[in-house]
């Protein structure tokens, strides 16, 4: 017994190493599935309200850009309005609207964390369950698809990025509607994505614009990109092809969250399927 | 000894916030980025003992894991480094010179001996740091060109740190 004592005590070193080592890794593998890790990560009250305080002095030094994107869309919404158009019709009447029904409602909110340059990439938002966002709904921004909420807290939400080994949204072909998925491509290159999986006959075009389908958890025809490659590696029964992203992850400054309002309805009923089968 | 726990927890606070705030947005080619904070480890005295030794590593790892949301990545990371810390001092330091050279800086124990230290030192931290992060053998060649051009990176503002503080000082 003394003897073990003196050769723990004269090893102490290696002895510290193991315990410390295990106790990282075990504290690694259990929390690598991202959603459990709620006691550290970049949502919790200490580091989130670092990255707030960070996040508004950035966004000082990257207002020009921010006008300029906006300016933009101020510019495109403009011209969608019905001032804008000529009427040809002179009566109106008020209905009350029976046939459409709101779907989709838009959160806006402020990135305040965002990583781009890693195998897992994550964005952290000023909004959290308090002002309705909940796990598995869409995030867009003024430019594109962004990614989808994985966890939240009462104040902040963090965002699986579409730079994410297991980020996967179904996307079409603009012209036409051709179904594939998108992916994050292999070289780690925030800018590009590829699109997988669409039929061999769709002819695609360099230059053509990519879309959401309306299949996942976004509204059809959110932009996602333009293909700027044909021949990426890996072909098969389907279609591969590089795909240029439309939003600049590295400079994400507002984005917008969707609350599909019939996503609960349909995945209850499609839930319903799968049990029946 | 007071003056050293405030040096040492100021270096703590310092690199934390350089490493979260400004590098963490540093990245070259999608291949090089830095990990500067494991200077706080390098730069510990020779004194301390080893289970605080593991103890710091350990609280500085799970803190820059918080800000980088990778539970237990950093922290695994930092127990390897402080691990073989340990073993590359006790190969070269002998015990009796602790009371002239109280901490391993650039400025008292010289460059050849701090290159050596900080280049092993930073790219075994850096090897397994990349390796558990991906957790992949196929993708081998750009996991280690990562591994070589971050830690040549990270060596690199080491050293340069090491120029800013040095301060000339004769050795006994």
């Amino acid at each position: 017994m003394r003897n073990l004592l003196i050769f723990i005590t004269k090893y102490n070193a290696f002895f510290l190493f193991i315990i410390f080592e295990v106790s990282a890794l075990i504290i690694y593998i259990k929390y690598n599935s991202f959603q459990k890790a709620s006691f550290v990560n970049s949502s919790n009250a200490v580091t989130g309200g670092l990255y707030a305080k960070m996040s508004e002095l950035n966004s000082y030094i990257r207002l020009s850009d921010v006008n300029d994107s906006l300016a933009k869309e101020n510019m495109r919404l403009r011209n969608q309005l019905k001032s804008s158009f000529y009427a040809d019709t002179v009566t109106k009447h008020q209905v009350s609207d029976t046939v459409y029904k709101r779907q989709y409602e838009y959160i806006v909110a402020r990135v305040i964390n965002n990583s781009t340059n890693r195998f897992n990439n994550y964005i952290t938002i000023n909004r959290g369950s308090m002002q309705g966002i909940a796990k598995g709904m869409g995030v867009i921004c003024n430019l594109g698809v962004v990614g989808k909420v994985v966890f939240v807290s009462a104040h902040f939400s963090v965002i699986q990025s579409l730079l994410h080994k297991d980020s996967q949204f179904s996307a079409m072909l603009a012209n036409n509607k051709e179904i594939g998925t998108i992916e994050w491509g292999d070289e780690l290159n925030p800018h590009k994505g590829v699109l997988k999986n669409v039929s061999n006959n769709a002819l695609p075009k360099i230059g053509e614009a990519v879309v959401t389908s309306g299949y996942s958890l976004f509204p059809e025809g959110i932009p996602i990109g333009k293909i700027s490659n044909l021949h990426t590696k890996a072909g098969g029964y389907a279609l591969n092809m590089e795909v240029t992203l439309a939003v600049d992850f590295t400079k994400l400054q507002y984005v917008d969250v969707v609350d599909n309002k019939f996503a609960k309805e349909q995945e209850g009923l499609e839930a319903q399927q799968k049990k029946d089968e | 000894m007071s003056r050293t726990i405030i040096i040492n927890l100021l270096r703590f606070i310092i690199v934390v916030f350089i490493q979260v705030f400004l590098l963490k947005n540093i990245n070259l080619y999608n291949l090089s980025t830095p990990y500067f904070y494991i200077l706080f480890i390098l730069l510990l005295p020779f004194e301390v003992p080893n289970i605080l030794l593991f103890v710091l590593a350990f609280l500085l790892g799970i803190t820059i894991d918080a800000f980088y949301d990778t539970p237990g990545l950093h922290a695994a990371a930092c127990v390897l480094l402080a691990f073989v810390r340990i073993l590359f001092i006790s190969i070269t330091v002998q015990k009796e010179g602790f009371d002239n050279e109280p901490e391993p800086t650039l400025s008292i124990m010289g460059f050849r001996w701090f290159f050596t230290y900080t280049a092993i030192l930073t790219v075994i931290h850096h090897f397994f740091l990349f390796n558990l992060e991906f957790f992949n053998l196929s993708a081998i060649e750009f996991t280690l060109s990562r591994v070589l051009l971050s830690s040549s990176f990270t060596v690199l503002l080491i050293l340069i740190s090491g120029l800013i503080f040095f301060k000339r000082k004769e050795r006994k």
